[in-house]
């Protein structure tokens, strides 16, 4: 490990080496994965977005050390307010007013044309990833208000309540009026479109993504957007960590009531820990709902708000790299796990004694026992500066009597 | 005639059936050292609670520099103008020191979620500040060699000195502090002394809570007695160590000196 | 539409299983300031041990009275959640004692997501049918229907209930528990040994959770692994409400918890002229927690935590 490192501060030759080859590896990987198949860029394409929730959720519980057992929610509300303004459910929810305000009915077909009654409103994804964002951002702070005046435990429990009051309405919206049509998700939703380029290519180029003569799977270009925009996160995230706003917010973490006397407002403070998390989560689900092109409810529940959680523990609470290989780890292990383990137990017993599903719940719920018992500051802590006291002490006073 | 600084008087606060602060008050001038001292238990820190905002009085009236501050949120006390340390030192431990004192630069500072992830021009100009006067402070306390190291690594007297610094960022024009030589030996006490009068120098007025009378006796310019959350006495140093309500809160009645 | 009669009999029906699994959370709070948040899953085992015992029952003495092979899957099921949980407290919690409080928290979520993988290894991932062993003739209360099974879940909360006051207040180790809520370093100056006070307390809230893990699946006729989560979590809820800490508060919170969503999955469309319907039941304990933890932070009865300064 000492000849990768990301310290640009005191190592920069290396660190800009280290990151070049990184970024290198990173860009071949799909063209190298793609001759066994799409699914291992697909994986990681999944895996690449749980990265970025997990790198937003670490905004809350490892910079401002809030533990939000709800996150999910935000990842939700980023898919759902996709899935509404990108696919034909607008159409459903015009439908459903009929019975309710049918002058609403009127007054929206009005605005914005007769189309939106058969086929729904589909936003651009420069529109809609923006307000995901920003409406993320909203339920953020709107879900962190209660929570202000919390003790630890307590605000775990009553963020889990809100994520799952928000799962709770996305499976039951549908009725009367059908925003989120209920358990069966909504279908459709369009895939993203950049500069006339859709990332699921166009209909019968079964999936392929053609950008001048060079065609390339779709999961691929679905693959370099998502990096792009982890890149984006890890870069973001970096500059507030080490800024006025990320110290209040570690300052928060380490000691409210001194955060306090020292002038931090911490009730805004707190609040743009919510914010900022959720809006990183909101543009997730907007990628993932595109991507998937579908949504529904059962991808939104507390197991998912733990998966997240687990990511950030393992990795390194606060420490982004650490996050970022938590992300990895728990993402993309279970699944590259499932292909090895599943053909070797039928190999060696004729059947599958463990499967897939239960191998990653055990490496779930394994990670966060372990590493909070004997390795608390998960498996990349953030490097601590001169844990040596005594030794140094010592130095300094020699160096002093000198 | 000095300006007064911190007008406070009739503070009361009670907490379920104790009656923890009788009609207390305070008035410290401009530039002075003033103490407040009084048996453990007599409401000293409490007192210092309700003043920078960490407990509501049930009544009182609170003027720093002639203008009436609501001592209801501690983070609007310190925008006002009041910083405090702590008697169970309250740092940020897993920072470090520099950070520490950086962080109290916050309430005199600006950027926001823009300036962090943009580094424009002023948010850059900014944070340099920030650094160059954290550094400044932690020079001017005496511990500007230990900036990059990890504030709870800091020995006990290093890290009294880290959080005076911390709290000198925020420009405070009354600096409150909370028991600061306890725990100190007689050669930190000196040099706490030391400090404490560099920063009188500096134009920063001091209202101290402290147990040790000789320090005392020969730092403040005024000092006020509390005993069981009731003033007993106010004056010069040399007229409180006379007063017979003084002695009798400290030794008992029928002691003699 | 239900009478509102019914709404509160099924409400007490709820709510006392609810006040059996908030016993466990309460009692391991007050002593150690932890929410365990495992408890559910421990309710869950209890029920799928009861299962298999009456699964084995059935092959082994077919025709026993419903009733005593209620009693037997609860009496088989009760040292296993017990033996559950203490492990649980030795293995995972009993190191973070002195850990900042999400630490325990966090290997709470992990021991949870442990115990469903164990039952979904054992007992599979769907759902169980579970045996109904009572006749299904219901008894009629005044307008209102409740089943023999429900009957006996109440008897049986209420025996659980009194047997546990008269634990805490007329026994020795009810005397130990208290002090050891109270203030556990002046307990343990006294002579009390503490670390063996948390195990009896993780033990006894375990065999409440199995006793109502067992009358769960007979209630609802069905288990299945994931099925403790989201009543744990509601019962957590429901022991807030009540004054997290005390047993007292824990018993009143769930059967006002329960009377609470009972009257609110009945009413709740009226309330919102239709735009909201009975599917948001789950929404209530949460809506009553932040409510509690906002105006009434001490619940009902008042909170009785460890003095742990």
């Amino acid at each position: 490990m000492a000849l990768f490192t990301f310290d640009t501060a005191h190592k920069p030759r290396q660190a800009w080496a280290s990151m070049a080859v990184l970024l290198a590896l990173l860009l071949a990987f799909p063209f190298v994965a793609s001759q066994f198949g799409n699914s291992w860029v697909r994986i990681i394409d999944i895996a690449l977005l749980y990265i970025m929730l997990a790198l937003g959720l670490n905004i809350v519980v490892g910079f401002a050390g809030l533990l939000d057992l709800g996150y999910i929610a935000f990842f939700a509300v980023g898919a759902y307010l996709t899935g509404l303004l990108a696919s034909p459910q607008f159409a459903a929810l015009l439908e459903s007013l009929i019975n309710y305000h049918p002058e609403l009915q009127d007054a929206i077909v009005a605005t914005f044309g007769e189309e939106v009654r058969s086929n729904g409103i589909h936003l651009s994804v420069w529109a809609v990833v923006p307000l995901a964002a920003i409406v993320a951002a909203l339920f953020g702070a709107l879900l962190g208000a209660p929570t202000l005046k919390l003790r630890g435990d307590y605000l775990a429990i009553v963020t889990l309540g809100f994520g799952e009051i928000i799962r709770i309405f996305m499976n039951n919206l549908n009725d009367p009026i059908n925003f989120t049509n209920g358990p069966q998700g909504i279908n459709l939703i369009d895939p993203i479109r950049v500069f006339g380029l859709s990332l699921a290519g166009e209909p019968g180029s079964r999936a392929t993504v053609f950008i001048g003569g060079y065609g390339m799977p779709s999961v691929n270009a679905y693959y370099f957007l998502f990096l792009l925009l982890c890149i984006a996160t890890i870069f973001m995230t970096g500059r507030l960590q080490h800024s006025r706003l990320g110290r209040a917010w570690v300052a928060i973490r380490e000691d409210e009531i001194a955060a306090k006397a020292m002038g931090i407002n911490t009730r805004n403070v707190k609040l743009l820990a919510f914010s900022m998390g959720a809006s990183f989560g909101g543009v997730a689900g907007a990628m993932f709902a595109s991507f998937q092109g579908f949504v529904s409810p059962e991808s939104f529940s507390l197991t998912e708000s733990i998966s997240v959680l687990a990511m950030v523990v393992l990795g390194g609470i606060g420490h982004i790299p650490g996050v970022v290989l938590g992300g990895v780890l728990l993402a993309a292990l279970p699944e590259v796990l499932r292909h090895v383990v599943e053909p070797a137990q039928q190999a060696l017993f004729g059947k599958v004694v463990i499967d897939a599903e239960v191998l990653r719940q055990l490496l779930y719920g394994l990670a966060m026992v372990l590493v909070m018992l004997y390795r608390p500051a998960g498996l990349w802590p953030s490097p601590v500066k001169e844990d040596r006291p005594l030794a140094a002490t010592a130095k300094d006073e020699e160096a002093e009597n000198a | 005639m000095s300006q007064v600084l911190l007008n406070i008087s009739g503070v009361n606060k009670r907490f379920g059936g104790l009656q923890a602060l009788t009609g207390v008050g305070i008035r410290i001038e401009k530039g002075q050292v003033y103490g407040l001292i009084g048996p453990n238990g007599a409401g000293k820190t409490t007192f210092f609670n309700v003043i920078t905002g960490l407990y509501q009085p049930d009544s009182g009236s609170f003027e720093l520099a002639g203008q009436p501050y609501s001592p209801s949120a501690p983070h609007a006390v310190a925008k006002a103008g009041i910083a405090r340390t702590f008697q169970n030192i309250r740092l940020f431990g897993e920072m470090t020191a520099l950070e520490n004192v950086m962080v109290g630069r916050h309430v005199r500072t600006r950027q926001g979620v823009f300036g962090a992830i943009f580094r424009h021009r002023a948010a850059r100009a900014e944070e340099a500040a920030i650094r160059v006067r954290a550094q400044e402070l932690l020079d001017f306390v005496g511990i500007g060699q230990f900036a990059q190291r990890t504030a709870r690594f800091l020995s006990y007297g290093d890290q009294r000195r880290l959080e005076i610094a911390r709290a000198l960022a925020t420009d405070p024009v009354l600096l409150a502090l909370d028991e600061p030589a306890a725990g100190m030996n007689a050669t930190e006490k000196v040099a706490l002394r030391e400090l404490l009068v560099k920063i009188r120098d500096a134009g920063v007025t001091i209202l101290l809570i402290e147990h040790d009378v000789k320090l005392m006796m020969g730092l403040c310019d005024r000092i006020s007695v509390l005993e069981y959350g009731k003033l007993i006495a106010e004056g010069l140093p040399a007229e409180i160590q006379k007063n017979q309500a003084v002695i009798e809160a400290y030794l008992g009645s029928g002691g003699g000196h | 539409m239900e009478t509102f009669v019914q709404q509160i009999l099924n409400g007490l029906v709820l709510g006392s299983m609810y006040a059996l699994i908030a016993l466990g959370y309460t009692m391991v709070y007050g002593v150690l300031n932890l929410i365990n948040f495992a408890h559910g899953d421990v309710l869950m085992i209890g029920a799928m041990v009861g299962f298999s015992i009456l699964k084995l029952l059935d092959g082994v003495f077919p025709g026993l009275p419903g009733g005593v092979q209620l009693a037997i899957a609860i009496v088989g099921a009760i040292p296993v959640t017990m033996l559950v949980n203490v492990l649980i407290e030795r293995v995972a919690y009993r190191r973070l004692r002195n850990a900042p409080r999400l630490a325990p928290l966090i290997t709470a979520i992990g021991v949870s997501i442990l115990l469903q993988t164990f039952a979904m290894m054992i007992w599979g991932r769907s759902p169980l049918p579970f045996p109904q062993l009572l006749s299904s003739e219901p008894v009629m209360l005044g307008g209102a229907v409740i089943s023999r099974t429900q009957v006996l879940l109440l008897a049986l909360a209420a025996l659980a209930m009194v047997a546990l006051v008269f634990l805490v207040e007329k026994t020795r180790m009810g005397r130990a528990m208290r002090a050891v809520a109270e203030n556990p370093r002046v307990a343990g100056l006294m002579g009390v040994d503490s670390n063996r006070v948390i195990v009896a307390t993780f033990a006894i809230g375990a065999a409440l959770a199995a006793v109502a893990g067992v009358m769960w699946g007979a209630n609802y006729a069905s288990i299945q692994f994931a099925m403790g989560t989201l009543p744990g979590m509601k019962a957590f809820c429901a022991a807030v409400l009540g004054g997290i800490g005390n047993i007292y508060g824990a018993m009143i919170g769930g059967i006002v918890l329960g009377i609470i969503e009972s009257l609110g999955a009945g009413y709740i469309g009226d309330l919102t002229g239709g735009f909201l319907g009975s599917h948001y039941q789950d929404i209530f304990a949460f809506i009553v927690l932040i409510l509690v933890l906002t105006v009434r932070p001490s619940g009902i009865m008042g909170e009785r935590v460890a003095d742990r300064a």
